[in-house]
């Protein structure tokens, strides 16, 4: 049993090696001792032996050594690799990757590689690879080995697949041997296999494999990948519409964040707050110095700038809708026309003074690691970014319609809603509560800038571009509608984004903002209204 | 004009006809099941409790809000329901409000003169003079409400009598076949209250008449039938001694 | 007819108030014409163009106070119909240029052989002749306006529902023109005209007429607006403005009202927009931006909203402050404009207009008091 096969004694010796370190560094030494001396038909021998090792850290030897990378430092035969950086050539240990300083080309003789020995050296990587103790590797070697489909590698991966234990990377694997086959001149049985296995990945590269073979062959094969390949299609038709869904859905959110401070302040005090984007554009700059101080001050705290930030800009944000309610909106009660254009003036000011204060270019605001990167769910794409502003615009709106239903803020809002003059005689301050009204419609549309500052540019302009939009999401959901608005908002960003491939971004647009303005005509207070007499 | 909704058979000899009319908002039913009948030339004073339906009922009737169900007939061949609230006026429906809306940008005589039946046409308004005949009866109605010295005088500067002479006026200028009057003694003095009750006589000799009214000496001084509502529909009928004699409206009235 | 219905309704002040506006458009450009260069009197030939140019921005104020002042329909998309009318205006004069462009194609504007234009689009099929692009001038923003105003006010769609509709509208519009496949010139828009009707736009006589013809349009306009106002067609725009729904009731088909002044005043600033274009050498989409419309609406509401002589005097104030401001403070120029808006609405309701009525009012009060 222990000597069934030579290769797992081999393994077995391996890895009771791997205990001690040192004995196998002194192995891995002397097989790379081997690589770099004698000619070519010796070098041939010695990378199968290190592919033999399983050593991991040959891989990294073995690839710069495809590269051309590999080297003898003639001062003490030493094996490096050598990187190009200026003049000369940046050097680390070979063994164990240590920086050993830098040489110019004369200092040093490269290893030979020809195209023979260049296919062994794949070959031994992918069998490294495929055999390494680490499942990542393991996988990423399937994968790799399957959009590559080297023939040279099928021995090697029969025999990983005969040792693999985990079921996925086995899958993945066997995937890979699958599009080997499919490329092969293998019977057309085992083609037929391979094309069922190849058909449940389900990916672009395998219909472009399937398509590739119902090019190539004929008879049973053909229509089978074909039909293979068709249904690839349709799967893939659906994760795109998926991927669609979720740009909506990400766009929405952005909509949302804008909008929802908006349908406070026009959803229940019925103030068209023109300054509104203006508000979102606060909340941004905010962002920007609160990154600013730690960059200086304290770097390591870069990654929580959003978390530090966010309480801010709801905070200079809500102040100066306060401020604003307090001198300007309060005198114009009644009078919404008026507050339009007072508020339109106040947006212009606003811009005006951060443009001076900030200048008119566009500020860097930094994604923290948490929010950079991305990750694949099926066919889908997820960036982390788009998906915490998603998290987050949901998490804003739960915890404004628990603020307005559990809160005795809340209830003086809705009471002064409904009912101003009552709410006025049974003791509630209404004025104080117009400001704080104003004041958290203003303050969410500062965290809605937080938000903002990771996708768009932070300048001056941030808000305008947002207020149009903001205004169509609250009259479509419906005024005075919170929910209405989540709705609406979702709907908006779906739509636009199913719209944009067929007609594009800007025409896109359009089309959306005609359809508001006829869905006005059609439903003038829209989709969820409040119905009854009180409306009037 | 024939406005969709008008047809030309007769049938009902009643000048206003609602049957089965109901409104909702928002699950609150306004009016319940809603019939009532105006015979040409009557008056009719309809009293009911704050939420009655009272003001619903006649923003049914003007067009101002669509039923969810019912028949409201006018003059026996407009439905109602299908027309909007410009249409129903010319058909011959004027409605005088409960707080009095007059145009306060506008003198006492041009307010009534926007009122004056006919002219309503927009372009031939873009070069119409007021006729002799115009404006013999603008003075006319002057005279009738008394404002003829504050002919010159803007809306928003008279008093809230004034205004409620002013709203009666422009229903007098545009001369409808029924006149809806929602409340029109609320915030008038004694004597005002019984020289209104006196015109209102009076125009009910050419206009049949719906009053809508709080105010109980005035129904008694008005002395004509009277409808109760309730809920939304109607409780009793009949002189005003016999619905303040039925039970069911003292209950209503005073509270169980 | 129609002799008494544009005079019905010339008061005494307004009838001035045209004669003056007819003064500025004969003096400031006969001025440049025939006064010698160094007489203290002459007008240069810029001042002549901004001249020029204010009167436009005065017929569209005009336009806005139509709808705004008098009916209550607050647009904030009237940049919208002034750049249309300006547009037709630029793709006549894109014609005249003819072979004398850069590359010198005798039936494709420049920007069109840019983009690879193998021939005219249809929509651009007439405007070589001056006589179907006038029309074309106040057609086009009227037919947008009568679109838009039918199925807004049929359903009753008011207040600042309505001001977000036209904001919208000029949004979308804004957005379109932008692109390059509207045929229109993309971004960059029309420019560098050569000539219009046959003379070059650049020399100081054509500028004169343009600057005269300007105030002729703003007179015009000034005495159909004052006839409108002044029949009996005026009091009910008026009274729908003030209680609309009273009106319904009182049988008035009030979307009527507001669709004729809507589409009227439309056509008035097409006019306005195809009379600013060859002035001052360009169109482009930014004319089409919110801002500029809601710009317009201050204009009428700082010389006095409901009033015919205040939309125009507020587009002089403002324009001029403009001129000024952005030359000699440009930081300045924004917080100005801003603080403008505020200072207008919460303080002078009225306008300038307004406060020198009641300035006029109480010194007459003051002096019947110390009559009596």
């Amino acid at each position: 049993m222990l000597l069934h096969r030579p290769l797992s004694v081999l393994l077995s010796v391996l890895a009771s090696l791997a205990l001690a370190g040192t004995a196998l560094a002194a192995d891995l030494t002397a097989l790379v001792g081997n690589l770099t001396s004698g000619g070519l038909s010796e070098r041939a021998a010695a990378i199968t032996a290190l592919a033999a090792s399983g050593e991991e850290r040959a891989v990294p030897i073995l690839e710069a050594l495809a590269a051309g990378q590999l080297y003898t430092r003639n001062s003490d035969k030493l094996a490096v690799i050598g990187k190009v950086d200026g003049n000369r050539l940046a050097l680390s240990e070979a063994i164990s990757g240590k920086s050993a300083g830098s040489a110019v080309d004369a200092d040093l003789e490269r290893v030979r590689v020809n195209n023979r020995l260049r296919g062994v050296i794949e070959a031994a990587v992918g069998s490294l690879t495929l055999m390494s103790p680490n499942p990542r590797i393991r996988a990423e070697a399937a994968d790799s080995l399957f959009t590559r489909r080297d023939a040279t590698a099928l021995a090697a991966l029969d025999e990983a697949l005969a040792a693999e234990k985990d079921p996925r990377i086995k899958r993945s694997m066997s995937e890979a041997r699958a599009a080997i086959v499919l490329g092969s001149d293998a019977p057309a049985s085992q083609k037929l296999a391979a094309i069922a296995l190849v058909r449940d990945r389900a990916d672009r590269d395998s219909l472009g494999i399937l398509m590739t073979v119902a090019a190539a062959s004929d008879g049973e094969v053909k229509t089978a990948a074909a039909t293979a390949a068709a249904s690839i299609e349709q799967s893939l038709a659906a994760w795109q519409m998926a991927q669609n869904i979720w740009y909506g859905i990400s766009l929405g959110s952005v909509l949302l964040l804008a909008a929802i401070g908006l349908a406070i302040t026009f959803g229940t005090m019925g103030v068209i707050n023109m300054a509104h984007g203006e508000m979102v554009m606060l909340g941004a700059y905010t962002t920007f110095v609160v990154q600013d101080v730690i960059r200086t001050s304290a770097p390591h705290l870069f990654d929580v700038s959003l978390v530090i930030a966010l309480p801010l800009a709801f905070v200079v944000s809500g102040a100066i809708g306060i401020l604003i309610e307090r001198t300007i909106i309060r005198f114009l009660y009644g009078r919404p026309l008026d507050t339009l254009l007072a508020t339109w003036g106040l947006s212009l000011v606003l811009q005006q003074a951060v443009r001076s204060i900030f200048g008119s270019s566009n500020r860097e605001v930094g994604a923290p690691s948490w929010m950079s990167g991305a990750f694949q769910l099926g066919q889908l794409n997820i960036t982390y970014g788009r998906l915490w502003i998603v998290v987050f615009a949901l998490i804003v709106f739960a915890s404004l319609i628990l603020l307005l239903r559990k809160t005795p803020l809340g209830l003086y809002m809705r009471a002064v809603t409904q009912n101003r003059p009552m709410a006025a005689a049974v003791g509630i301050r209404t004025p104080r509560v117009d400001a704080l009204t104003f004041g958290l419609g203003s303050g969410i549309a500062g965290l809605a800038g937080v938000a903002l500052s990771q996708i768009d540019n932070v300048s001056p302009n941030l808000g305008q571009g947002y207020i149009i939009d903001s205004f169509m999401v609250v009259v479509f959901g419906g005024v005075g509608n919170l929910f209405g608005t989540l709705i609406g908002a979702l709907t908006l960003g779906v739509v636009n984004k199913f719209l944009e491939p067929y007609a594009g971004a800007v025409l896109g647009k359009i089309l959306v903002l005609v359809f508001i303005i006829m869905f006005i005509q059609r439903r003038p207070r829209g989709l969820f209204a409040l119905k009854g007499r009180s409306v009037e | 004009m024939t406005a969709p909704g008008i047809t030309h058979v007769r049938s009902t000899s009643a000048l206003l006809y609602l049957s089965g009319v109901s409104v909702s908002f928002d699950g609150f039913r306004a009016l319940n099941n809603l019939s009532l009948l105006i015979e040409p030339g009557e008056m009719r004073a309809i009293i009911g409790p704050n939420g009655a339906g009272k003001t619903t009922m006649m923003d049914v009737i003007t067009g101002k809000t669509r039923p969810d169900s019912g028949e409201v007939v006018f003059d026996g061949a407009a439905d109602l329901t299908k027309l909007d609230e410009a249409n129903i006026a010319t058909l011959g429906i004027g409605r005088k409000f409960q707080k009095p809306t007059v145009f306060e940008n506008h003198t006492v005589r041009d307010n009534l003169l926007l009122a004056l039946a006919g002219m309503r046409s927009w372009y031939r308004l873009l070069t119409a003079v007021p006729s002799k005949a115009e404006n013999d009866r603008l003075e006319e109605i002057l005279s009738i409400i008394r404002m003829g010295p504050q002919q010159h005088m803007l809306g928003a500067r008279l008093s809230h009598g004034q205004k409620q002479w002013l709203e009666i006026g422009m229903l007098l200028a545009q001369n409808p076949k029924l006149m809806l009057v929602d409340e029109p003694v609320a915030g008038m003095t004694d004597v005002e209250t019984e020289t209104t009750a006196q015109v209102l006589r009076e125009v009910n000799k050419s206009h049949s008449v719906v009053v809508v009214e709080h105010d109980m000496s005035f129904v008694r001084a008005l002395g004509v039938k009277v409808t109760v509502l309730h809920e939304g529909s109607t409780l009793a009928e009949g002189s005003l001694d016999q619905v303040s004699a039925d039970p069911r409206v003292v209950e209503v009235y005073l509270g169980r | 007819m129609v002799t008494r219905f544009l005079w019905q309704g010339m008061t005494r002040n307004l009838r001035l108030f045209v004669l003056l506006v007819l003064a500025v458009g004969i003096l400031v450009p006969l001025s440049n014409l025939l006064l010698p260069a160094d007489s203290a009197f002459r007008m240069p030939s810029w001042a002549v163009q901004l001249v020029g140019k204010y009167l436009c921005y005065a017929s569209l104020a005009l336009a806005v106070d139509l709808v705004w002042g008098f009916c209550g329909i607050l647009t904030l998309g009237h940049a919208a119909f002034f750049a249309l009318g300006g547009y037709c205006m630029g793709m006549y004069l894109m014609r005249q240029i003819g072979t004398r462009g850069v590359y010198g194609n005798p039936v494709l504007p420049d920007f069109m052989v840019f983009l690879n234009y193998k021939e005219l689009p249809w929509f651009w099929h007439g405007f070589d002749s001056f006589w179907f692009a006038a029309p074309m001038i106040v057609l086009v923003p009227s037919v947008l306006a009568l679109a838009l105003g039918w199925f807004a006010f049929r359903s009753r769609v008011t207040g600042v529902y309505l001001s977000i509709i036209t904001q919208a509208m000029t949004f979308a519009l804004l957005l379109a023109f932008f692109r390059n496949d509207m045929g229109l010139g993309g971004n960059n828009g029309m420019t560098d005209f050569k000539d219009i009707l046959g003379y070059s736009v650049q020399s100081d006589t054509t500028r004169a007429v343009l600057c005269f013809v300007s105030a002729l349009a703003l007179a015009i306009f000034l005495v159909i607006s004052a006839a409108i106002v002044g029949s009996r067609f005026g009091k009910a725009l008026t009274a729908v403005r003030d209680a609309e729904s009273r009106m319904r009731f009182l049988g008035y088909r009030v979307e009527r009202y507001k669709l004729f002044v809507f589409v009227l005043s439309a056509a008035m600033a097409g006019v306005a927009g195809a009379l600013y274009v060859p002035q001052v050498g360009i169109i482009n989409p930014s004319e089409f931006s919110p801002g500029n419309s809601i710009e317009a609406v201050l204009w009428v509401a700082v010389g006095g909203r409901g009033t015919l002589i205040g939309p125009v005097i507020g587009a002089f104030i403002v324009n001029f402050g403009k001129t000024w401001l952005t030359g000699a403070l440009p930081e300045v120029w924004l917080f100005a404009l801003g603080a403008l808006f505020i200072v207008v609405t919460l303080l002078l309701p009225k306008g300038v207009v307004g406060l020198w009525n009641q300035f006029v009012n109480r010194s007459r009060e003051r002096r019947a008091r110390a009559a009596a």
